[in-house]
């Protein structure tokens, strides 16, 4: 992975002070916002070690976008504190910026560049060298290379979110907001952002990602916390989370293939590089799901 | 950062004059209105206005550069509420990069477009008999005119951009400033009009942005027409420079 050098900006910008490199990567404490009357966060906190993937789970509208917003400096918190990578979100937004990628709820693509321009414009605000050479490896690491001289308004919904996932790796920041990353995907593209999501974390980056689907959480997420009416109701590893429940009893059921299971089998799983331009490529084209 | 703003904006200042290149739709629709008025003006409407010794497509051009730049922001603010419905916006505030620049690549583009449509309009001007013996000078006075007026009807447009909750309303608000010329001194003179109209088509801006304009190229005296014209052109861009900044500092707080 040539995408796996630290970001020399990114190592220029953190000053030598040792807080920085240790303590958790992301700080939330008290967190509140309000909408007018709407009071959507009423204190949130929570940590997120560094090089761990955290799950944020909750239901439609229950704040998981705006915690993200908060936490990329887009939007600034009533109350509380929040602190990303060691720097302040509201007093050090610029040294947050630097720390962090944000890939939004909705695809923040250029519709009318190309999918490989949009790389090169992503690589170039960032200041890299080589931004030809970082946009050709991404759109082979994201199955896009056959696409990437196309304009993106082309593209169908699942290879604008990779394209979108791309752009958010470019540049390696140490920590990566993803609000709701497979919503829209057809299984087998879920599969290979897990993938990708899986080898930042290996690579010590760490990740935040909101989710609705539970799976996602489970098959990702070291530490898992549920947004439920302004607060973090739970937090903790899967394995502490099935603890809140009942003992697990045993019983006998035959196992049947979940649809999944036949998706998958019919398409061709696992094909992430290889067969990507040709049968899966077809399917990932066509399927346009909302 | 702001080391970062001329690199950061020269790039975003790239990819939003691609989006012009790939749409030269956008110019074409630009430059239609102005150029059917002229061709309405001079060959159907021009003989009945006296303009003295003056031919009429001489008389006219001003005002209708005027309102190709009036109908060419329009397309600014469109641009510029479609990238902050679209997302991407927010995928730059949420980057390590000068946060004017964002606003300065979508003025300097539209400082572009605008003068392309300009040229298409002399252009046909041309070929519809306009003449001008003006020298260099008087050109670059023009165009310094022109551009100074682009760029205060540009910052104005940075506000519906900025703000408007439907693209109807990022590019209507460009309405009124296209018909501002009908009552002034662009079409016809202003001493047939009566008085209380008069009155507000001497002092409003475009018609001493229009006289100065006519007499660079007819190489006469400019007067006083020039500095009021430039006093308008500077007046307005600074109001509406701290407007538009406002609403991003809003926006993006
Ligand atoms: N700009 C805004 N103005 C007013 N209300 C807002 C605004 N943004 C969000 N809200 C409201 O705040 C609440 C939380 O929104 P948010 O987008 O954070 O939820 P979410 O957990 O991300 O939901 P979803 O799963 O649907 O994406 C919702 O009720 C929403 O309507
Ligand atoms: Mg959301």
């Amino acid at each position: 992975m040539t995408l796996r050098q630290p970001s020399i900006l990114a190592v220029m910008s953190i000053p030598p002070a040792t807080n920085q490199a240790q303590g958790p990567a992301i700080h939330v404490q008290g967190l509140e916002k309000s909408y007018k009357e709407l009071r959507v966060l009423r204190g949130v906190d929570f940590d997120v070690a560094r090089g761990s993937i955290f799950a944020l789970l909750g239901s439609n509208g229950a704040g998981k976008t705006t915690v993200v917003k908060i936490l990329s400096t887009l939007l600034k918190a009533d109350a509380g504190t929040a602190s990303v990578n060691g720097f302040d979100v509201a007093t050090q937004p610029a040294d947050v910026r630097e720390s962090i990628s944000l890939t939004g709820q909705f695809a923040a693509v250029d519709e009318i560049l190309s999918g490989r321009e949009n790389l090169v414009l992503v690589a170039r605000l960032r200041h890299l060298k080589n931004p030809g050479t970082i946009a050709d490896d991404l759109l082979e690491r994201f199955s896009l290379t056959e696409a990437g001289a196309r304009k993106v308004s082309t593209y169908s919904g699942g290879m604008r979110r990779r394209l979108d996932i791309a752009m958010s790796l470019i540049g390696n920041p140490p920590v990566i907001f993803l609000d709701e990353p497979t919503t829209g995907l057809d299984p087998q593209a879920r599969i290979e952002v897990w993938q990708a999501v899986k080898e930042l974390a290996e690579g010590g980056t760490t990740v935040l990602l909101t989710t609705q689907y539970l799976d996602e959480a489970e098959q990702l997420a070291d530490r898992i916390a549920i947004l439920h009416e302004g607060r973090i109701i739970v937090n903790g590893t899967l394995a502490k989370l099935k603890q809140l429940l009942p003992p697990a009893k045993v019983e006998y059921v035959e196992k049947q293939p979940t649809l999944e299971d036949v998706f998958l089998t019919l398409v061709g799983a696992g094909g992430k590089d290889g067969d990507a331009d040709k049968g899966s490529h077809d399917h990932k084209t066509t399927s346009n799901k909302k | 950062m702001a080391t970062h703003f001329l690199g950061d904006t020269a790039v975003l200042l790239g990819r939003s004059l691609r989006h012009i290149t790939r749409s030269v739709d956008t110019i074409i629709t630009t430059t239609i209105t102005p150029i059917a008025m002229m061709l309405l003006f001079v060959y159907v409407l021009g003989g009945a206005i006296d303009t003295g010794s003056v031919s009429y497509v001489n008389y006219l051009l001003p005002g209708i550069l005027l309102i190709t730049i009036a109908s060419g922001i329009a397309y600014t603010a469109l641009r510029l509420f479609l990238d902050m419905k679209g997302g991407i916006f927010e995928r730059f505030q949420s980057m390590p990069i000068a946060r004017s620049s964002v606003l300065w690549a979508h003025v300097l583009t539209s400082l572009v477009a605008n003068a392309i449509s300009l040229v298409v309009v002399v252009l046909v001007a041309l070929l519809m008999g306009f003449r001008s013996g003006a020298g260099v000078l008087a050109w670059l006075a023009v165009a310094g005119i022109l551009i100074l007026f682009t760029l205060a009807l540009t910052w104005i447009a940075v506000i519906p951009g900025l703000t408007a909750k439907s693209v109807d309303g990022a590019g209507g608000f460009a309405y009124p400033l296209i018909f501002l010329p009908f009552i002034s001194s662009a079409f016809v003179p202003t001493d047939t009009m009566p008085g209380p109209v008069r009155a507000f088509a001497d002092n409003q801006p475009v018609t001493s942005i229009v006289n100065a304009v006519r007499a660079l190229f007819a190489q006469q005296p400019v007067g006083t027409d020039i500095w009021t014209a430039l006093a308008w052109c500077v007046g307005i861009l600074i109001v509406a420079y701290i407007f538009a900044n406002n609403a991003y500092r809003r926006r993006i707080s």
